[in-house]
């Protein structure tokens, strides 16, 4: 790792405030991808400001129809909660899958969604709970996050505070996890919103990045059951494809999954 | 550089280190507490595997700033004098072990694993949650026998305390 400069904030805007300061500023949450890839020496950041230990930022908290995680809430914390199993299930399921028991108590929704990794988790269940992304500056709609292979809306020195996701009638998540990293090869997430609306969205499968299901999504409005789903086909332009599968094999899960994950929402 | 304070096996502790340092480095190198072992420093392997205030973490993916003010307890804090913790004791019993260089993050591991299930405990359960931990001499079958007999063990210890 290059030398860097580690500063523990105690608020949001001393936060910001240390960034402004830096010359190349990191910020720091579980550290369970930074910190691997500054092990790697991809990254170098002069400055490291650690968001893990701000109280203002922990915690799952549920209110009418919304349930919101504060950014620097562990996965371990969020797949444990009882106000997160009860207001949306499918997402508490969600974070057990994330990495390994180690992982999950250090790494954070906040931390996941701004690396926005083509195959991370979270992304999928912002995007079909149409979840919004709360910053030190704005609320940012997730369909407006998301801006490709680890590429958000987010400004430099923006600081995710929450996520706020509205609770929905029905949600669902299922997973082929990768045996050993255990990165989605392809997860779906399928919601169907209190006002009816159809959200699917599919994490691991598109080359830029986390995507909605439109073909999916008109078949599940019609008819809300796995079956709805046999005949669809999912196109393998513009998936990805690695030794781990082809596009074409992506692009069979992405229909197989969204199959479970509609069985499992019920 | 950084002043970094942690009780590490109950003891206070302060270490002058770089920022850079990980914590893994600030037991191995700077407090001599070498049964923590730095296996594929990647953070797949969990050779690492520390407790911190009460979780098992990757001492090989935290800055040692990160863990600044914590309680840590490593492999070497967990008998008590010379009666083995249960889950060491429930290793050597079942042949839990081959090499050995993976042991000590796995009891970690596992003395987490049986913290949080308490009696739910079954060999599905065990080998999901020891996903986080390789043993390169894939010995698996009696290190998941050892976690559940250690479950039993644990189980009438807390009783009896």
């Amino acid at each position: 790792m290059y030398q860097t400069t580690y500063h523990r904030a105690s608020s949001v805007d001393e936060a910001a405030s240390l960034f402004g300061k830096s010359s190349e500023a990191k910020f720091l949450a579980g550290g369970q991808t930074l910190l691997p890839v500054m092990k790697q020496r991809l990254a170098g950041p002069s400055d490291v400001i650690d968001l893990g230990k701000i109280k203002d930022m922990i915690g799952v908290e549920a209110s009418g129809d919304t349930l919101t995680i504060k950014a620097a809430t562990p996965h371990y914390d969020v797949a444990t909660s009882d106000t997160a199993k009860k207001a949306i299930p499918a997402l508490a399921y969600l974070a057990s899958l994330i990495g390994d028991p180690a992982v999950r108590y250090r790494g954070t929704i906040g931390g996941s969604i701004a690396n926005n990794d083509p195959a991370a988790d979270y992304p999928a269940a912002l995007l079909a709970l149409d979840a919004t992304v709360k910053t030190n500056k704005r609320s940012i709609a997730a369909g407006d996050f998301f801006k490709g292979l680890f590429t958000t809306a987010l400004e430099d020195g923006e600081i995710i505070t929450a996520v706020s996701f509205p609770v929905p009638a029905k949600a669902g998540y299922a997973k082929m996890r990768h045996p050993a990293s255990r990165f989605a090869l392809t997860a779906v997430f399928v919601a169907q919103t209190k006002s009816g609306e159809i959200r699917v969205a599919a994490t691991g499968a598109s080359q830029s990045g986390v995507m909605r299901v439109g073909a999916i999504e008109a078949a599940l409005k019609a008819n809300w059951s796995p079956s709805a789903l046999d005949s669809i086909s999912i196109p393998a332009s513009g998936l990805l494809a690695d030794i781990h599968g082809t596009a074409e094999y992506r692009a069979n899960l992405v229909k197989v999954m969204a199959q479970r994950a509609v069985a499992a929402a019920g | 550089m950084s002043t970094v304070k942690l009780t590490v096996n109950g003891k206070a502790v302060a270490v002058d280190v770089e920022d850079r340092t990980l914590l893994v480095h600030v037991l191995r190198d700077h407090l001599n507490l070498t049964g923590t072992h730095v296996g594929c420093d990647t953070s797949q392997c969990g050779a690492c595997v520390v407790h911190m205030d009460g979780r098992a973490v990757k001492s090989c993916t935290m800055l040692a700033g990160q863990a600044d003010g914590a309680n840590v307890t490593t492999i070497e804090g967990i008998a008590k004098g010379d009666e083995l913790h249960p889950m060491q004791a429930a290793f050597r019993d079942n042949h839990g072990l081959q090499c050995g260089y993976c042991t000590p993050g796995m009891i970690m591991s596992a003395i987490d694993i049986v913290q949080r299930h308490g009696g739910q405990l079954d060999e599905a359960t065990v080998r999901q949650e020891l996903e986080g931990n390789i043993c390169r001499c894939t010995g698996y079958h009696n290190i998941v026998k050892a976690v559940l007999d250690a479950a039993g063990r644990m189980k009438v210890s807390q009783a009896a305390e």
